[in-house]
């Protein structure tokens, strides 16, 4: 008889992520006195998740990162994996992180909180392009990697440009039903439909 | 680790009384249609708990048809609704915005297909604006459907006035009652309800088993085709046991209704003030005044449902939440913001659901457990 009393490996997340869910690493306590060289936040209530990441930098490392998350489990798992993960790195290496690094560590996510709740490699990317803006610098990663124009479901500037230069994509209706861009929140539909309008100019497509 | 069930709502244990009840028949297997002493003996579990049913709802026992459950039910009446709009009695159907899904998705179906359906609105109470309903009912409405108790924020409706209101118009009236059975009274005959949807496990009874309860001479049609059961109405042979148990499961909840609905609303209220004295910053959700005894909906501002939920999971402690990330969509609870609730306050939201079986030690032990895990999470929050 199959035992029904192994339920808790039945948790719709890994070990892993119950692990950091709950002993999570580097959190950004009150007391603890730290003050950043580079802060980001990203996120929307909108979505239930929401991201706050501080670095300091040392010889163009990561010395310290520090994060707080308002969200589900696996939104604290991957912030608390992403510092652990980070801890240590180049500034361009950390800024090349991607949420599938971060999973992979984790043994994994359910899909459907893929896009919505990693989003701990864009906070850290605001919190280097913060540090690069406080110290007057150019931020000489910045345009390397792809941005996130769809929070909610995840979708980056190059996907769209991708889909617009091979005409796959002529109207906001056809992005949302290829991408699912809009369909969380929808905050970002206004500016999607402008960078639409634009790659349409660039690339001449009508 | 102790282990405490608040999820009453979702489901419920079988009753003790049931499972007994059920072993003793557990010999009877016959076809409850044969004619033969097996179908005879099978047909006596059906006809008992057609009894018990209709005593625990105030209707006739021929007015109690036999289904899966309430989904089955739900869409049983839609379906009728369907076929007598097709047929031009009526042209339009009159839900809320705060149904059940196996209303708000049936009606949305029926949409779909080219049927009229207007959601009426609620109150930041939870509760249908019965003004409102009044105005979108019109001589053209077929059939109006307003649920008795919400699942999830536990607001009582008006139902009286709904079926007054739908009856003023010649339109039939349909009300879900899966979450009120078993906790408040209910009258099917004197409140003059046309149709009425249950399930047996949200009042100690088995799963797969439900009810629709017909008034006598009110529409009707089979929704499944393919046998004489339950007049032609419902086909499929019995499932017997599970009948029987629902009918037991209906004997002991009219038994004890009066006290137990008493006892649960005391739990309940010990529940809100510990968490609100032990807690800051907490909002609890819903009508207060019409509520159902065991149904407490609260938000935490500053900590996320999914994660509550899950801390709560494990030091034993069994909710649910109207959080997004919960349903693995990325929109919080409908009903929560039918309300007009801040969409963080829904994402927040836990609904902790009393049964029979809890007790004023699960209560402490809740009261226990919750405190250092909201502080916990709002020590992780952005906010």
């Amino acid at each position: 008889m199959k035992d029904f009393k192994d339920f808790m490996t039945g948790w719709v997340y890994t070990d892993t992520v119950k692990d950091h869910f709950i002993n999570p690493r580097n959190l950004w306590k009150k007391e603890e006195d730290f003050t950043p060289d580079g802060f980001g936040e990203v996120g929307s209530l909108a979505c239930g998740d929401q991201m706050r990441v501080g670095i300091t930098v040392e010889d163009d490392r990561i010395k310290e990162i520090r994060w707080l998350t308002y969200g589900c489990a696996s939104a604290i798992a991957s912030t608390s994996m992403m510092s652990e993960l980070v801890k240590g790195m180049s500034l361009e290496e950390a800024y090349k992180i991607t949420p599938e690094m971060i999973t992979d560590r984790l043994g994994g996510l359910p899909e459907h909180k893929f896009h919505c709740s990693v989003l701990g490699d864009k906070a850290l990317r605001a919190a280097i392009d913060n540090y690069y803006e406080n110290k007057g610098l150019e931020n000489p990663f910045k345009g390397t990697v792809a941005k996130v124009v769809c929070e909610c479901r995840n979708v980056t500037d190059q996907q769209i440009e991708q889909l617009v230069k091979t005409g796959q994509v002529r109207t906001l209706e056809e992005l949302t039903e290829k991408t699912g861009l809009g369909t969380g929140c929808g905050k970002c539909k206004a500016k999607a439909l402008q960078m639409l309008e634009e790659l349409k100019h660039i690339y001449n497509i009508t | 680790m102790q282990s405490v069930y608040m999820d009453n709502n979702a489901t419920t244990a079988m009753a003790p009384e049931v499972k007994a009840a059920l072993k003793e028949a557990d010999r009877i297997f016959g076809n409850a249609s044969s004619m033969h002493r097996y179908g005879r003996e099978a047909a006596a579990l059906v006809s008992h708990a057609r009894e018990d049913l209709a005593a625990l709802v105030g209707c006739r026992p021929s007015e109690v048809l036999f289904t899966s459950g309430a989904t089955e039910s739900n869409n049983t009446v839609f379906d009728i609704a369907r076929h007598l709009i097709t047929q031009g009695k009526g042209s339009r159907i009159v839900t809320t915005t705060i149904e059940h899904p196996a209303i708000i998705e049936t009606a949305r179906y029926l949409q779909s297909e080219g049927i009229h359906v207007d959601f009426c609105p609620v109150d930041s109470e939870g509760r249908v604006k019965i003004d409102e309903l009044e105005k979108l009912v019109g001589d053209d409405v077929a059939l109006v459907s307003v649920m008795m108790g919400n699942n999830e924020s536990g607001a009582v409706q008006d139902t009286s006035s709904a079926v007054r209101i739908a009856h003023a118009h010649n339109a039939l009236f349909h009300t879900d009652v899966t979450q009120a059975v078993g906790k408040l009274p209910i009258d099917f005959e004197k409140e003059g309800f046309d149709y009425m949807s249950l399930s047996g496990h949200k009042f100690h009874g088995p799963k797969g088993v439900g009810a629709l309860i017909a008034r006598k001479g009110a529409p009707l049609m089979p929704f499944l085709h393919g046998g004489h059961q339950e007049n032609g109405l419902r086909p499929g042979t019995y499932n017997t046991q599970a009948i029987y148990g629902m009918g037991i499961a209906a004997k002991l909840a009219k038994k004890d209704l009066e006290t137990e609905a008493a006892r649960l609303w005391s739990l309940r209220e010990m529940l809100r003030k510990g968490i609100e004295e032990s807690i800051d910053d907490v909002v609890i959700n819903g009508s207060q005044e019409h509520c159902l005894p065991g149904t407490l909906n609260v938000s935490f501002p500053r900590a996320e449902g999914e994660s509550i939920l899950l801390m709560l999971d494990m030091a034993g402690v069994a909710v649910s939440t109207g959080s997004a990330c919960a349903t693995g969509s990325l929109e919080p609870s409908y009903v929560l913001m039918a309300t007009g609730m801040d969409v963080e306050l829904a994402h927040g939201s836990i609904r902790f659901s009393l049964g029979r079986y809890n007790t004023q030690e699960d209560v402490r032990y809740v009261l226990r457990v919750l405190p250092p895990i909201i502080k916990k999470l709002r020590e992780m929050s952005t906010r």
